[in-house]
């Protein structure tokens, strides 16, 4: 034998034993315990770190270098990262290969009754007793084992008769069905995964888009055919619009999915209960022909209640504003000017407004139907204890419609405002409400715009507008003065003056700006008595004011009663804050004309039929490997007596208790005669 | 070795009660499908026979199950009546009031198990046979105060209104009621199966635990509060999805506590009054692998509700992702002790810290976590 041909035997044998421990530790339950921990823990992450945010949020919460690191770990989107999916293959292959090197042996022994074992091998069970027998012992045990539901093989010996019993062997069943069942279930939810789309996007043959521009013109390079094998993505639609592509989302841009057809929506609509809450989000969709917009279908998708078109399902996911038509009147608040100016917008978009000249943006961003509020008080305690567990939502109501704008002055500054369309009751009075608010993260602060006792806003409009007009202020101080009419002329043009100098103020700054002037030219020892007089000062011009407001709108002098005083009370309120309103003007909503549109998810995933026929052998294969017990039984029959033996696959205290309650059967069988 | 008896629940030769049962049981599907046939959809209508199917073989199966459920019937049945259409009544109607309407047997149902808790313990000092029995007595009647709360509770929802009608699973204070009945009732069975009524001792502080919470989220936050069903939890796979998800957390938990029996045995303290380790640990397994076999079917099932409602069997949303890891940490316990054969402190310290990751994918994810499910935030 040349050198040569041993050393090849040993390389050729080395390389056997390589591949063959390779082999033996992938198929091996220490590796699939690992596995299963590196996969667990692997998953923690994910759900700690909120996954696919945009990038930008990241970059905020983490800072720049462990954005980089982190984004190169893939930990914004754990899940459909190399790593992760590396693991995965690991667990599938592992458990293909533990199939593999079991199921011969397990086949093997379903079948096998081991109706050969020798009484040695036999007496080495742990499990084994010994009874006296009798002549008609073997056809009795054989009754036995059919009625209780045992099959067997006979093996006739020199001494005597082998039976070999054995029950539950479905157990085995068990094991290849659960374990064949997390094969099928990876390999569909990989079919379903974005593999492929990694994939082209890493050898560059696709490219995701991160520019905000109309679908039409995303390049090819960025969209995907509709014959893309499967896909999730999201799509708005307005009412009235339809849409034949949908976008994929991925790292911090997407992809444009091409759909086989297209969808319109016809209408999106909310239904409610009894008591309030939202009940259906539904949409009316018509399905039309790609090419030729023949409508092909109608139907009606709510939340759990998809539509499945050509193998694409379609899902209600969200729900928006798709562009409502807002009328509107503006008033212009920080001058003397008291009529309104028509005005309009459509939400989502933005139309621009002069004010003194000043160029303003206003962004109109939403728009709500309705608003439910409570008064948020609590249930007495004692409700808790017993009797009735019923929503109290008496105090739920509806408050009617919103909208919500920014307004954008030339220097880019922006404040946001959320306006009611209707009157609020608040502590017994009406308002008009008006939200505020310069960044998003603030609650909006509220100013209230008081009803007149017509119920209108042009009373506070027209009380604004005198109040804020300068060349007015000596006839409201005349008017003050003829009213409390001091003794003494000098008295009398001290007031006069002194009332013009409150209504300046006021008229510049709100009650901030007499506070300040309190602060700096009262000793602190009678500003208490000075706001006191400058209040009542205010209240008496304000009370003049109106009444010249009104006889320039030929309206009867106002009446002298508590509602008057709470109305000129709230409007000095309303004027002081309209100071810190951030903006000239105030946009009340007239009329509107609504259009919604909703948010729809589709998906193509021809994985998932795999993963529920896998989902289903694994029920069946669990309750197979728990609940069917493997047992065996052999009764060794000799003319004066039974050996008899048991085993099991789980030794379980009902194994002990079954070979305890056998033994008992066939000692008794062994007696009768 | 100790000989161990161990009752083998089987169907065996049915009696007379056995058969009134199952009359009792089919008799009143029937009648519920004569007068509610109409407004039921097929599904509906599955589910009510197979109810009186399943329940008829379970209370077979199980005997004390059928007292169980005519009790809860009876009881439930009267409190219903006793509404006569109108939900006022639940302030000033006696036994409504006191007894009856959800919240006050749910009360009573928190009520009992802290006593049977307590009753369990003394048992467990003065072997005193006499409060082992009182201990089961009170769990038992725990149990039952809980059903006919949950019970009224569905009634009640539909007296708001028939739309906002809806069974009382859908949200954490609902299931927490879930969560200690069939606790309970998984102990309850375990207790007469293996004849030993000190465990409960163990078990039933879970229980307690449970209850604590409940108590807790009601005061604290009005939780008791019917609301009608957002859009996303109206569907029928809800009513499988979380009773699967509760037998499988029930068995868990049933299984750590056994553990905490099988550690303290196996270090000599109680060891005279517990049952010996073989029955511990014979316990432990099969509640777990109870446990995995629901907790398969519970997962399952909310990948397919997940597909109706989201759009996708599978998100990796932080629910589904915890769910996923209780589940291999089962699966890795199930490995070690069949496959490896391995038995001992390792998996009893394995499954109490099982537990602990199942509270976490229960609780800690509502609470730390943000995801799709709504349900149940805290
Ligand atoms: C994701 C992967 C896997 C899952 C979810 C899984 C699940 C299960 C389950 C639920 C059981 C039932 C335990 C019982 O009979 O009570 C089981 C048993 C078993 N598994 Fe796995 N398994 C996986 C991978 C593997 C791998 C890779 C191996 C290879 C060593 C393996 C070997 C076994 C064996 C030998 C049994 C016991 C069968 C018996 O005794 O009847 N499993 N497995």
């Amino acid at each position: 034998m040349s050198p040569f041909y041993t050393s090849k035997i040993a390389t050729n044998m080395s390389q056997r034993t390589v591949s063959r421990s390779f082999y033996e530790l992938l198929s091996s339950m220490r590796f699939a315990i690992s596995l299963f921990t590196i996969l667990a823990i692997a998953s923690v992450v994910g759900t700690v770190l909120k996954q696919n945010q945009p990038y930008t949020d990241y970059i905020i919460k983490f800072g720049q270098f462990w954005f980089v690191a982190f984004k190169a770990l893939g930990l914004f989107d754990v899940y459909h990262t190399g790593w992760f999916i590396v693991i995965l293959a690991f667990l599938v292959l592992s458990t293909s290969l533990c199939i593999w090197r079991n199921w011969p042996a397990m086949l093997r022994d379903m079948r096998s009754y081991r109706e050969s074992a020798t009484e040695q091998s036999l007496r080495h069970f742990h499990h084994q007793a010994e009874f006296p027998a009798h002549a008609n012992s073997v056809s009795q045990l054989r009754t036995y084992l059919t009625t209780q539901g045992w099959k067997y093989r006979e093996d006739t010996r020199a001494d005597g008769i082998l039976l070999a019993a054995k029950r539950g062997s479905a157990n085995r069943l068990g094991y290849l069905l659960t374990h064949s069942a997390i094969v099928l279930i990876c390999i569909g939810g990989l079919v379903d995964g974005n593999l492929p789309l990694q994939f082209q996007e890493a050898i560059g043959t696709k490219k995701i888009e991160t520019r905000d521009i109309p679908a039409s013109e995303v390049p090819p390079i960025s969209r995907l055919s509709a014959n893309n094998l499967s896909f999730r993505g999201d799509v708005t639609i307005p009412e009235g619009s339809s849409a034949d592509i949908i976008f994929i989302n991925s790292g911090d841009g997407y992809l444009v999915q091409e759909l086989p057809f297209r969808i319109a929506l016809d209408k999106f609509f909310i239904e409610h209960y009894t008591t309030g809450q939202p009940k259906s989000f539904a949409s009316n969709i018509t399905i039309l022909d790609k090419s030729t917009g023949k409508p092909l279908l109608h139907h009606t998708i709510k939340v759990n209640h998809p539509l499945v078109y050509d193998g694409v399902a379609i899902y209600q996911a969200s729900f928006g504003d798709g562009g409502t038509r807002l009328r509107l009147n503006g008033w212009n608040v920080l001058n003397s000017n008291n009529q309104p100016f028509p005005f309009g917008g459509v939400v989502h978009e933005r139309s621009s407004l002069a004010s003194d000249n000043l160029p303003l943006t206003v962004e109109f961003t939403e728009f709500h139907p309705f608003n439910i509020e409570g008064s948020g008080d609590a249930k007495p305690q004692a409700a808790h204890l017993g009797g009735n567990a019923v929503a109290d939502n008496k105090d739920l109501h509806n408050v009617g419609p919103s909208f919500e704008y920014k307004i954008r002055a030339a220097d880019g500054t922006a404040h946001a405002y959320n306006n009611y369309m209707l009157p609020v009751q608040i502590d017994k009075r009406w308002f008009v409400v008006s939200g505020m608010r310069s960044s998003p993260a603030e609650p909006y602060r509220y100013v209230r715009f008081p009803l007149d006792p017509d119920a209108t806003l042009t009373g506070f409009m027209s009380l604004r507008a005198v109040l804020m007009n300068p060349t007015l202020y000596p006839e409201i101080a005349q008017r003050v003065t003829n009213v409390i009419m001091p003794d003494n002329p000098t008295a009398r043009a001290q007031l006069t003056d002194s009332t013009i100098k409150v209504l300046t103020l006021f008229g510049q700054g709100g009650f901030k700006a007499l506070s300040d002037f309190i602060e700096q030219r009262v000793p602190a020892d009678q500003r208490d008595r000075a706001a006191e007089t400058y209040l009542k000062i205010l209240e008496m011009c304000a009370w003049q004011a109106w009444g010249m407001a009104r006889s320039d709108a030929h309206l009867s002098p106002p009446v002298a009663n508590e509602a008057s005083g709470w109305f000129l009370r709230d409007s000095l309120n309303a004027i002081s804050d309209l100071f810190f309103y951030g903006s000239p003007v105030y946009l009340q909503l007239s009329a509107f004309d609504q259009v919604q549109s909703s948010g729809f998810q589709l998906t193509r995933s021809p994985g998932k039929n795999i993963v529920y026929f896998g989902s289903f052998l694994l029920v069946l294969g669990v309750f197979a490997m728990f609940f069917i017990h493997e047992r065996r039984l052999w009764l060794l029959v000799r003319p004066d007596r039974i050996l008899c033996t048991m085993s099991g696959n789980r030794l379980t205290l009902d194994f002990e208790n079954e070979f305890r309650q056998r033994c008992q059967d066939i000692a008794r069988i062994g007696k009768e005669s | 070795m100790q000989t161990l008896s161990l009752s083998n629940p089987s169907i065996g030769r049915l009696s007379l009660f056995d058969w009134i049962y199952a009359v009792l049981l089919w008799a009143g599907a029937l009648y519920a499908f004569n007068a509610y046939g109409a407004y039921m959809d097929s599904y509906e209508k599955t589910f009510l026979f197979g109810f009186a199917a399943g329940f008829s073989v379970l209370g077979w199966y199980w005997k004390p199950l059928r007292t169980l459920i005519i009790t809860i019937a009876a009881v439930s049945l009267f409190a219903i009546n006793d509404y006569h259409g109108d939900l006022g009544r639940a302030q000033h109607a006696f036994f409504l009031k006191f007894m009856l309407a959800s919240q006050s047997a749910i009360m009573w149902m928190s009520t009992l198990f802290v006593l049977a808790t307590l009753t369990y313990w003394l048992a467990l000092a003065t072997r005193s046979t006499f409060a082992g029995q009182v201990a089961s007595g009170l769990t038992w009647s725990a149990t039952a105060m809980g059903l006919i709360g949950l019970i009224v509770r569905w009634y009640e929802s539909y007296l708001i209104s028939p739309d906002v009608g809806h069974i009382p699973i859908s949200n954490l204070y609902e299931v927490f009621v879930l969560f200690s009945i069939i606790t309970a009732l998984l102990y309850l069975y375990y207790e007469q199966r293996y004849q030993n009524r000190l465990l409960g001792a163990f078990v039933l502080p879970i229980i307690t635990a449970a209850v604590g919470f409940l108590l807790w989220y009601t005061f604290d936050r009005q939780a008791e509060n019917i609301q009608p069903l957002v859009p996303a939890l109206q569907s029928y796979w809800m009513k499988l999805h979380v009773p699967a998800n509760f037998i499988g957390y029930g068995s868990f938990s049933l299984a750590a506590m056994v553990a905490v029996a099988w550690l303290m045995v196996n270090r000599g303290i109680l060891a005279t009054r517990l049952p010996p380790l073989e029955v511990l640990d014979d316990l432990m397994y099969k509640s777990i692998a109870v446990g995995f076999g629901f907790f398969t079917i519970a997962t399952i099932l909310g990948a397919m509700w997940a597909a109706e409602a989201w759009g996708g069997y599978w998100s990796w949303d932080p629910k589904e992702t915890w769910a996923l890891i209780v589940w291999l940490n089962y699966a890795a316990w199930l490995h070690i002790r069949l496959v490896k054969g391995l038995r001992g402190a390792f998996l009893a310290w394995w499954a109490v810290v099982g537990l602990f990751v199942t509270i976490f994918a229960f609780l800690g994810v509502n609470m730390f976590l943000s995801g799709l499910h709504s349900y149940g935030t805290l």
